[in-house]
């Protein structure tokens, strides 16, 4: 039983995790693409080629969220065992 | 008939035979033929978890309807489509551990049988798994007719030749080599879908002149083009917004999603896969959307949306090589199929046949039935794909809002909430399902959102109430 009570603590952690990344995937995203590109397009810079909004937005943004991830899984994501001892085949 | 396009597309069903018949012999060899057949025995590493998800949830819509819608609506499709990065992260980290190892704890097959184990109640399940078979058979039906359409494009048969083709292939190796097979070839099909994204962008990017280019131009053709509004100036912030539920964290909920996040063997290979998964399913968004948009100054006045993709492929690159980039949409339809036909097959095989009809079935009888009844299902799909009825058309609009609407509560809030009970869960899926088809038909796009968003709101609100009302109830059972 103490041990399901420590892997539910790890588990709870990592989907809340998940869901601030969500919140600020989201946020980026938004900002981003409605903030810079909410303008007349004669007034629109570029970066790369692409408009701002949607450099910032969308490319820049999936790097972003592609590093973040990996930082945060690697660092933060804990290994554990899935299965009961003794309960294996 | 456009042999030099043809080639790869026979390379690549060569391959995909083999490693069906590969995994077959697994199945042979097993002595658990239920946890194989329908699950790999649980043995997924990162590389083929993040694909399989990846390629499963990668469709036709995402290599030939996306691209073709965004070169209609310009850039502003492409930022709706990136919704779909969450995917990538999301639903391994909020399922996760908790349901891998209440899954393992249950000996669990399918989605379903968590349901069965966490509600305890024959309701939950016989309306889980009939909403599994009528909406992914649905969904099923209409991925055969892209799949057929697209070998009919790129080789010039006719559309029961190569409706017959596409559906001789999956049906070999998902039937003899069930979900290990499924997945590998997932693996192969993603890692195509990936290189061929890659090669056509650059080759796109060329031929318009580079990027600045092709922008200027699409400035010059009609300034929408390159805001995030659409073409017509039609696509408000929130409705564009509420695509993150569909296609972004309502994923979470797709059975054909889900079962994968009870498949891999250890913490490692999930972790791996959250990495992997994320920037593989970033990079075909937002790529193959972009293509759709890019193409638009170099093959200007294409009329079907549809045809963008092979059109544009044909045009930028040697003929060789646009059919090996077009095995990609191939890949991702047949990925597609695979998954949902392994799990319509385990849905009635485990979820109806032997949990009500035959528990006591033995273990060759097992066998017998799920392949016999993967093979028959494959065969009624191909017989209605060539000629669709209205309603499996119409159905599966709803298949995907639909399956999320009815499941997100009960498996989220199963796995989080102790409180929760089957009351709350029945509630929710028929609040969620019946309300996303009554919006959807009656008053479309309620308060500009999609019309999945607010009854999945509302399916939120039936299941903690339902589960708290009757808490005394269950209690004193």
């Amino acid at each position: 039983m103490h041990k399901d009570d420590y892997r539910n603590k790890i588990a709870n952690r990592e989907a809340l995790i998940g869901v601030g990344l969500v919140i600020f995937n989201f946020i980026w995203w938004y900002a981003f693409a409605y903030g810079l590109g909410n303008k007349d397009p004669s007034e629109y810079t570029y970066v790369f080629g692409l408009p701002a909004w949607f450099f910032y937005s969308c490319v820049l943004g999936f790097v972003v969220m592609a590093v973040l991830v990996t930082i945060i899984v690697t660092k933060y994501f804990v290994n554990v065992p899935f299965d009961d001892e003794g309960e294996g085949k | 008939m456009n042999w030099e396009a043809i080639y790869p597309l026979i390379g690549f069903l060569i391959i995909i035979f083999l490693v069906g018949a590969w995994a077959g012999k697994r199945v042979k060899s097993s002595d658990n033929f239920l946890q194989e057949y329908f699950l790999g025995e649980r043995s997924l590493g990162g590389f083929v978890l993040a694909m399989t998800m990846t390629a499963t949830y990668g469709s036709a819509s995402s290599f030939i309807g996306g691209p073709g819608i965004a070169y209609n609506e310009g850039l502003g499709w492409v930022l709706l489509a990136m919704s779909q990065v969450v995917t990538g992260y999301f639903v391994l980290m909020i399922l996760g551990k908790k349901f891998a190892i209440v899954t393992l704890k249950y000996k669990a097959v399918t989605m379903v049988d968590f349901l069965k184990e966490r509600y305890q109640s024959k309701w939950v399940v016989l309306f889980s798994a009939i909403s599994i078979i009528v909406f992914l058979f649905s969904a099923m039906a209409a991925q055969w007719i892209g799949g057929a359409r697209l070998i009919e494009s790129l080789t010039g048969m006719n559309y029961t030749s190569a409706l017959f083709i596409f559906a001789a292939s999956v049906l070999f190796y998902v039937t003899i080599g069930g979900f290990r097979a499924v997945a590998l070839t997932d693996a192969i099909q993603g890692s195509i879908m990936f290189l061929g994204t890659l090669i056509l962008l650059i080759a796109t990017i060329i031929a318009g002149g580079g990027l600045s280019n092709i922008m200027a131009d699409l400035n010059a053709e009609n300034p929408n083009l390159i805001t995030p509004y659409g073409a017509e100036g039609n696509l408000t912030p929130t409705y564009v917004s509420s695509f993150w539920i569909l296609v972004g964290v309502g994923v979470v909920a797709l059975p054909q999603i889900a079962v994968r996040a009870m498949s891999y063997k250890n913490s490692q290979s999930m972790h791996r896969a959250i990495i992997i998964g994320t920037i593989v399913v970033g990079f075909i968004m937002l790529n193959m959307h972009l293509i759709g948009v890019l193409a638009r100054p170099i093959l200007p006045g294409i009329e079907v949306g549809d045809k963008v993709m092979p059109l544009i492929a044909l045009e930028v690159l040697p003929t060789w090589l646009a059919g090996i980039v077009l095995t990609a949409p191939m890949a991702a339809i047949m990925s597609t199929v695979d998954s949902l036909l392994i799990l319509v097959s385990s849905s009635i095989v485990k979820d109806v046949y032997l949990n009500y009809m035959q528990p006591e079935a033995s273990h060759q009888r097992i066998k017998r039935i799920s392949i016999s009844v993967t093979a028959v299902l494959g065969i009624i799909v191909f017989l209605m794909a060539l000629n669709p009825p209205e309603l499996i058309i119409w159905l599966n609009l709803f298949a995907f809002g639909g399956l999320e609407a009815a499941f997100i509560w009960p498996i989220v809030m199963g796995l989080y909430w102790r409180k929760g009970n089957k009351y709350g869960a029945l509630a929710s899926m028929i609040v969620g399902v019946g309300l996303y088809v009554f919006f959807d038909v009656f008053y479309p796009e309620p308060l500009g959102m999609h019309s999945v968003v607010l009854p999945t709101v509302l399916a939120f609100f039936a299941y903690v109430g339902a589960s708290l009302m009757t808490q005394k109830r269950v209690m004193s059972n």
